[in-house]
């Protein structure tokens, strides 16, 4: 006869404020099979817990429901709990009474219903539930780095002097990601190639570091501590290792007006090319799709000047295959691009640019060598408009959130053209200010205040040109709340940060989910804000939401930590919700009748065939068997199978058929 | 029947589903009590004679859910559940179940505010439906 208590938590008032739990606990005890049944202001508290451990030997408890929260929050609090009174942790079980009951309903009659229905079905569930043996499986003790700007390169370095090894994979040429592109860096106005390069050489030389540059995931299979991924090189139609980096063929590339997209269309570069000169590695690629032998047949001077003969025009994609144990994906942001905001001329007038062209103008490296000239016809602006929320907090574009990263880039951009054209007369369009970060409010008020950043509170309506001027339509809602028009020759736009185009498509190949603006979702909001729900994978960076260089930074040491506390130990203990195939005594052996359709089902090839002989080695019986290192119970086998020889253990046909039963008060007629 | 207050079930998986209705808890938005949540590995691992079995036991509705498409925590578990559902929804119709009692949806987990919605809209659908009576001849089809 089963024997199961239940532990009904207050969750200090936030189940006990809507949820009666003095009666949740009073009827729990009239459901048969339940020896004890208590309620507690904090079950998951030391002295909660103790209550739990305590009642398991006295009471001689087979099973424990424990009424709470999510079990996806504190289901290994109380398992492990159980196990250390000498129950075996898989028969434990959390009835989710807060995020699917106390906080969703009002407080009434219904609410402290659902909550006592909730806590049968687990009552249900539990009394079919079985000892299980954790899995054990060793762990690959190197780190994959998904994407070389400064959240990768943070993580990896930080890995690396944990003493593991780490793969880089970049898509781009070259690391160093958006922040290579800036300027300057608030709130310190440090140079941002400065402080990013000597990070970006550190990589290229850290032993214990592995870099595939101009690289991308093809797949990743497996699953913590054991994954296999798949990491295309594309071709750079090069020989990396004879390839000195000596510049000659991208001197002598005849095709040279290709837009670069380091300088973010502002400047041109060669069909061969190397991102910036600080590239790392500094090795050039082809550009196969504007290159002129590529195009035409003819040309292959490159070939011809190269000194160490390292050009390869038949150079193919390759796919290197590594087992890795962990992942940290770092693959950044993107801003918004193209006819986005035809009212202010995007894309249609040269002097409308973005935030990310701006500091190209701004770069010492940039196409202007650091001179604020206008795209159109190279003269310097004499007036320059930034629009801060060019996009962002803008339900009606489709993007609700904040960017974040807008209004300090933005007071930045301002400061360095007034620090470079001082007679100038910069403004700011904005809609709040939103300088939270320390010495962040000081930075704007020095723009304000030091170098005379004209900020005006409101919305630009229309941006038109108007005799050689760019008319900029706008509002000032502060003053006078008046229309407002400036003629200005250079206008700035704070577009939106976006993810990445492609985020959507690796986040399907990892298995990792992402919110409705393919930002990747970690794993909790608060409390775990690197991981993600995928065992293993964990985030750096924009990938996650927009976020400026010291949050990166930070996020990136943090997913390191959480890999370096993974590597630490040699075995990784996995839960044992697997698949498996029924057996019994001969004659029968196993009701599995040798179908094989949970094969044609199983995504892991867990499902292997296996043959029971006689003791004269006679074939009795071709049956299913599942490979409990491949298998990730998914289940989808169970649902398949014609002949129901297959179950999932945690979510047996047993179990969730008492669960049916229960919450829709079939009592216990199978009990 | 105003007084009528349906007993839906919602099917859903672990890593969508469920994690977007943790997230509807988490922000705490409100929605309709009828509703119930039963915990599956992956919508790949629901065996729709369950929902049968839901519906044999008193169910005035129910609501499967899982991640969208291609973005299975199990690659494809989901679009083995959609595959299913289309050949179930022809087999409701012959036992007699309006279709319209069961609603199959995707929730990922980002999407609480989803979640509630599907939920009230569900509770609402299923209120103008009224309750499921045809249970008892599903036993007697053999329908346990």
């Amino acid at each position: 006869m089963a024997r199961i208590g239940v532990f009904i938590c207050h969750c200090g008032e936030n189940i006990s404020a809507t949820v009666d739990v003095m009666k949740v606990a009073a009827e729990a005890a009239k459901i048969p099979g339940v020896a004890h049944s208590v309620e507690y202001k904090y079950m998951c508290s030391d002295p909660g817990q103790q209550l739990v451990k305590n009642a398991i030997r006295e009471k001689g408890l087979t099973g424990v429901v424990v009424a709470a929260c999510s079990p996806r929050m504190h289901e290994p609090t109380f398992r492990r709990a159980c196990a250390e009174a000498g129950l075996n942790p898989f028969l434990c079980e959390m009835a989710n009474i807060r995020e699917h009951c106390s906080w969703v309903h009002e407080k009434g009659d219904a609410t402290t219903d659902k909550a006592i229905d909730i806590v049968r079905t687990l009552v249900a569930k539990v009394k079919k539930n079985k000892a299980l043996q954790p899995i054990k499986v060793p762990v690959t003790k190197v780190a994959m780095v998904i994407g070389g700007g400064i959240a990768g390169i943070q993580a990896s370095l930080d890995i690396a002097n944990a003493g593991h090894q780490v793969i880089l994979v970049e898509k781009e040429p070259s690391i160093g990601g958006h922040m290579s592109q800036l300027s300057e860096t608030f709130p310190t106005l440090d140079c941002s190639q400065c402080i990013l390069t000597p990070r970006m050489v550190e990589v290229a030389q850290h032993l214990n570091i592995t870099l595939f540059s101009y690289a991308e995931l093809e797949s990743l299979d497996g699953f913590i501590g054991n994954f296999k991924a798949r990491i295309r090189k594309k071709a750079r139609s090069l020989d990396e290792k004879l390839c000195t980096g000596c510049g000659l063929c991208t001197q002598k590339c005849p095709s040279r007006r290709i837009p670069s997209e380091f300088d973010a269309g502002l400047g041109l570069r060669p069909a061969i090319y190397v991102p910036f000169p600080q590239a790392v590695p500094n090795k050039p690629v082809i550009d196969r799709e504007h290159c002129t032998y590529y195009r035409t047949g003819k040309c292959r001077l490159c070939e011809k000047v190269c000194p160490t003969q390292a050009i390869r025009f038949d150079q193919q994609d390759e796919i290197v295959e590594a087992d890795v144990g962990a992942v940290v994906l770092a693959t950044g942001f993107d801003i918004k691009h193209g006819d986005f905001f035809p009212e202010y001329g995007y894309g249609k007038y040269r002097d409308v640019i973005d935030g990310l062209q701006f500091e190209r103008l701004a770069s010492a490296s940039g196409p202007t060598l650091g001179e604020i000239r206008r795209p159109s016809d190279g003269r310097v602006p004499e007036t320059v408009v930034f629009v801060a929320c060019a996009g962002s907090r803008d339900p009606a574009k489709g993007i609700e959130y904040c960017s974040k990263i807008c209004c300090m880039y933005t007071a930045k951009h301002a400061m360095l053209y007034k620090h470079k054209v001082h007679h100038g007369k910069p403004y700011v369009f904005y809609m709040d200010i939103r300088a939270g970060g320390k010495m962040y409010e000081e930075f704007v008020r020095r723009a304000m205040e030091e170098d005379g950043v004209q900020y005006v509170r409101g919305r630009v309506s229309r941006i038109f040109e108007r005799g050689g001027k760019l008319v900029v339509k706008g509002v000032d809602t502060l003053l006078a709340a008046r229309p407002l028009e400036i003629e200005a020759d250079l206008v700035v736009l704070a577009t939106a940060g976006i993810a990445q185009p492609g985020a959507e498509e690796l986040a399907q190949k990892l298995h990792v989910s992402y919110d409705a603006h393919k930002f990747y979702a970690e794993a909790h909001p608060k409390l775990r804000p690197v991981e993600t729900n995928t065992a293993g994978i964990f985030l750096a960076g924009a990938c996650q939401a927009p976020k400026d260089i010291p949050e990166s930074v930070a996020q990136a040491s943090g997913a390191a930590a959480k890999v370096a506390a993974l590597f630490s130990q040699s075995e990784l203990v996995r839960e044992p919700l697997i698949a498996v195939v029924d057996r019994q005594a001969p004659p029968v052996y196993s009701s599995c009748v040798g179908c094989f359709l949970c094969q044609s089902a199983c995504p892991y090839q867990a499902i292997e065939k296996e043959e029971i002989r006689g003791r004269d080695g006679q074939l009795l019986k071709t049956v299913a068997k599942v490979n409990p290192g491949l298998c990730q119970g998914c289940g989808t086998c169970v649902a398949f199978c014609r002949t129901k020889s297959i179950d999932i253990q945690g979510f047996s046909h047993e179990q969730v058929h008492a669960e049916v039963l229960a919450l829709l008060n079939r009592g216990e007629r199978d009990a | 029947m105003p007084d009528f207050e349906p007993k839906i079930v919602a099917f859903v998986c672990n890593w969508c589903t469920y994690a977007g209705a943790d997230l509807t808890g988490t922000s705490r938005m409100k929605y309709s009590p009828q509703v119930a949540i039963i915990r599956f590995p992956c919508t790949g691992r629901i065996d729709f004679m369950l929902l049968l079995k839901a519906f044999a036991s008193g169910a005035d509705g129910i609501i499967v859910s899982g991640c969208h498409p291609n973005d299975c925590h199990y690659s494809s578990g989901n679009f083995h559940a959609r595959r299913r559902w289309i050949v179930f929804r022809g087999l409701l119709d012959f036992l007699g179940i309006d279709v319209r009692r069961v609603q199959f949806s995707w929730v990922s987990a980002a999407e609480g505010a989803k979640w509630a919605q599907l939920v009230n809209e569900t509770a609402e659908h299923i209120r103008g439906l009224g309750p499921f009576t045809g249970y008892q001849r599903l036993r007697g089809l053999g329908v346990e």
